[in-house]
């Protein structure tokens, strides 16, 4: 009968003890959900109430939240471009590994090769994606979302830090696209000899298509023309004009700002666009009925350079 | 008969005179660059994509990756001071980098920091020159026959992978140095940094597929020193 006392007590100090315990490992993984969750319902209210289209100040703290949401899995937690996706992208099969933010190289540019981008060369990206791989469009995203974003990438890299980004390319107005346009663009293809990987009828089989390689070392395509698709970089004439005077970074595509004349470009421009033979341009149209009254009279691209 | 004894031995006495005085007593490091081991064999490179340089190199020529001499010599092998030198001025004359029949010439080509650099080519049909650096912005660049040279210059120091996309096989370095005491060894794997002043130095030797050594090196007030490099080589490209 004396000893029971001291079983109650150790008893009842048992229980306080599992009860005392229990609710702060419980609180502490709640704690975790309610975070997540009321950062989604912020982003989601920003973007509703228009609170989060502001002051198109990139803000890295916040973008390096959606980064962790929406980017880390390819682009890795390092920005490096090793995500736990990264290793299912086939380059074999046209599909481009995610960018290595570290090195601050960047395809699509207003700004002269070797140059930092600018921000709405990056805004433009992030908004548009990249067709043919597994980049999207995240125009989903608010503006002030993808402007943070941004902030994020240039975190990885501190060439942002020593360096400003390049004075962007001047673009004249575009010239009429006129026969004479279109068959000098056509002299300006063989000679500088884009042929060479693009295929002396843009299909993208030229000699050296084969063996394209971008900087990491990974397999590239040139872009063939007869698909009619979108380019990485835009669709427009003046995107098209964009990419073959500053270059794609980090591909084998390099600049011909140094050879090709800002009004020889439009014509380039413009035989380009002949090529995009499932899109039925304005330019092909003018090209064939000109073809029509002067058969066999072009010789053909790609022919030995005497 | 006298005076000819008299004169030869004051000739020779200034003969030796002028011989140690005259020319300035600046320290030179020399050497040779060796390997031990089974070098790769080089294979011919087949350039019959671009049928104008596949005429002009008959016999096909070889990769550069590794290049032998005789006596077991290693050629393009940079070498070059890495410390010990007070800080130096980049030289304002510029360094030339050729394209010549589809290569790269020279293989490798060292300059300084910021020295300017200007890359030419010889060839009637488009190149584009792609260096690839890692601490440096990379461009890319074409260049069509007769295009002017393009100039430019590497600010931090770094060996450079040059390539043209267009002809795969085009494939070379820049070797941007923080000093101007450097050299690429020849075919018999011989090289010298004349115009050292007196001072303790690290001597570096860098090839492209075998990573870098340094040693260290004193040269004295009137020295020359020699320092001779042995790279284990093996039978692979990697």
């Amino acid at each position: 009968m004396k000893r029971k006392p001291v079983f109650v007590a150790l008893f009842a100090a048992s229980l306080i003890l599992l009860f005392a315990t229990r609710p702060t490992e419980c609180f502490a993984q709640i704690d975790i959900h309610i975070h997540t969750a009321t950062n989604t319902m912020e982003s989601h209210i920003h973007g509703l109430t228009g609170e989060a289209f502001g002051d198109g100040q990139g803000r890295p703290d916040v973008g390096a939240q959606l980064y962790r949401r929406y980017c880390i899995g390819c682009h890795g937690p390092n920005g490096d471009g090793s995500g736990e996706n990264a290793m299912w992208f086939d380059p074999t099969m046209g599909f481009a590994k995610p960018r290595d933010f570290t090195l601050a190289v960047f395809k699509c540019r207003s700004t002269p090769t070797g140059t930092l981008p600018t921000e709405e060369d990056l805004f433009d990206s992030v908004t548009r994606g990249f067709v043919n791989t597994n980049m999207p469009s995240w125009r989903p995203l608010t503006e002030q979302e993808r402007t943070n974003l941004i902030a994020m990438v240039k975190a990885f890299s501190p060439r942002w830090q020593a360096e400003k980004p390049g004075a962007p390319i001047t673009i004249p107005p575009e010239t009429a696209p006129t026969v004479e346009s279109i068959l000098h663009g056509r002299e300006l293809f063989d000679k500088i000899q884009c042929w060479k990987c693009h295929g002396p009828e843009g299909r993208g089989d030229g000699p050296s298509a084969l063996t394209l390689t971008d900087t990491k070392g990974n397999p590239i395509r040139p872009y063939d023309f007869t698909t009619g698709e979108r380019f990485k970089c835009g669709a427009s004439n003046q995107d098209l004009y964009r990419i073959f005077m500053t270059g794609l970074d980090g591909t084998p595509m390099p600049s011909f700002s140094d050879n090709i004349k800002p009004e020889e470009a439009w014509d380039l421009v413009h035989f380009l666009r002949t090529l995009q033979v499932t899109l039925k341009t304005p330019e092909l149209a003018t090209f064939q009925t000109w073809l029509k009254g002067h058969p066999n009279t072009l010789k053909p691209i790609g022919q030995e350079v005497p | 008969m006298q005076a000819r004894y008299v004169l030869l031995p004051v000739l020779f006495a200034l003969m030796v005179a002028v011989a140690s005085v005259g020319p300035a007593p600046a320290g030179t490091i020399e050497g040779k660059v060796t390997y031990t081991g089974t070098p790769p064999k080089m294979k011919p490179i087949d350039m019959s994509k671009e049928p104008t340089c596949a005429k002009e190199h008959n016999p096909p020529l070889l990769g550069e990756n590794v290049v032998t001499g005789p006596g077991n010599a290693l050629q393009y092998v940079v070498v070059y001071i890495s410390a010990g030198e007070q800080s130096a001025q980049p030289p304002s004359e510029p360094v030339r980098y050729d394209q010549k029949g589809c290569m790269y010439v020279p293989h490798i080509l060292a300059m300084h920091t910021n020295q300017p650099l200007q890359i030419y080519t010889d060839d009637p049909f488009t190149h584009n020159i792609h260096p690839m650096p890692k601490r440096n912005p990379e461009w890319n660049k074409s260049q069509p026959p007769g295009a002017a040279p393009i100039d430019t210059k590497w600010a931090n120091p770094e060996f450079i992978e040059v390539k043209c996309n267009i002809h795969p096989w085009m494939h070379g370095y820049f070797a941007v140095l923080n000093t101007s005491h450097y050299a690429v060894t020849d075919n018999e794997g011989n090289y010298s940094l004349k115009g050292l002043p007196p001072g303790k130095y690290t001597v570096t030797a860098w090839q492209e597929q075998y990573s870098t050594q340094s040693q260290e090196v004193t040269v004295g007030p009137t020295g020359a020193a020699s320092v001779n490099f042995v790279f284990k080589v093996t039978p692979y490209l990697y």
